[in-house]
């Protein structure tokens, strides 16, 4: 992918009429695999013993996090319900966007469909969560709370908040690759390595408000109607890592 | 000059002041809201998880003003409705 490329969408590998296997699909497709591999082999051999394997603690680790960090925001809920959707976005981000280290490969989140898709799925995800938590009419009617005249501004505000959501992630990721790309041609000595590693710093935090803002949006889907959840305190010890 | 150099300059000087005034502005409020953040955790580290998380959510708020600059510059560039128009593309 060189300059004058705005996405890895036009990197086109293999076409056969209308299907188009383009470098998103395909790294896409090598991220998913990768991951996949490496969560099989590790849990291929999990242990409830005190003296478990290595990778299993790094799973644990992660897993451990995200429902913690889930656990916060929803205020107190179990995050059981939200672990799926919300841990895959923000391992399949952060991961697509590490792997950024490899030379050659561009990040398929640098392709505003991918981005776009991604934020689709919270765009349905939080009308789902609402509804199942609270039935259908009580979370359509959050819609008009104040009072109707806020219910075009509600709507707006939920395509809006899906668009931020997609470009924002699309815009960050897209322009980490561009500045390294600009910088090879302009001094090909030692500073793009340093915005390489920017890049994979500012990839982490994307991954990571990415999955707390579809966690919020979820969150406040819950508590729609009802008393505001956030001041509940926390069951936690605030223990953690706050390196970010 | 004809229409298409025309819209060709506008576009591009257009998409240059776009992003450079539109990032000004987040920018400055930005600063402001991460320098209370750290403020806050500097005098109350026992809540820096709570206050770093919000601070995040807040600052993705005020990013959305960059990010519809910064689609709107995209647009300009790469996807222009007027340049289409004139070149027949």
């Amino acid at each position: 992918m060189d300059l004058t490329q705005l996405s890895p969408d036009q990197v086109v590998y293999w076409q056969w009429g209308f299907w188009k296997l383009n470098a998103t699909i395909v790294f896409t497709w090598g991220v998913m695999t990768v991951m996949i591999a490496v969560a099989w082999l590790i849990t291929r051999r999990v242990t409830a013993a005190a003296d478990i394997p290595r990778g299993q603690n790094a799973l644990e680790t992660i897993v451990d996090y995200i429902r913690e960090q889930i656990r916060e925001i929803s205020g107190g809920d179990r995050p059981d319900p939200y672990l799926p959707f919300v841990g895959t976005l923000f391992l399949f981000i952060a991961v697509a966007n590490l792997f950024a280290i490899v030379p050659g490969y561009v990040p398929p989140t640098a392709s505003l469909s991918t981005t776009a898709a991604l934020a689709g799925a919270v765009f349905l995800a939080v009308p789902a969560y609402g509804i199942a938590r609270q039935g259908i009419r009580p979370y359509l009617r959050h819609y008009v709370q104040p009072n109707p005249v806020m219910l075009p501004f509600n709507i707006i505000g939920d395509l809006s908040r899906t668009l931020a959501l997609a470009v924002r992630l699309f815009g960050n990721v897209m322009s980490g690759a561009k500045i390294v790309a600009v910088l090879v041609a302009v001094i090909p000595f030692l500073f793009p390595i340093v915005f390489r590693a920017l890049g994979l710093l500012t990839g982490m935090i994307q991954a990571y408000i990415f999955a707390v803002l579809a966690m919020v949006y979820i969150a406040s889907a819950m508590s729609a109607t009802g008393e505001s959840r956030g001041n509940e305190p926390d069951k936690e010890k605030s223990s953690e890592r706050s390196d970010r | 000059m004809d229409a298409q150099t025309v819209i060709g300059l506008v576009s591009v000087v257009t998409a240059g002041f776009t992003i450079a005034i539109g990032s000004v502005g987040p920018a400055l409020g930005e600063a402001r809201a991460l320098d209370r953040a750290l403020a806050a955790i500097a005098q109350q580290p026992d809540e820096a998880g709570r206050i770093t998380r919000t601070a995040f959510v807040g600052l993705a708020f005020i990013e959305s003003t960059a990010i519809y600059c910064f689609v709107i510059s995209i647009i300009l560039i790469f996807a222009n409705p007027f340049w289409t128009q004139i070149s027949g593309g």
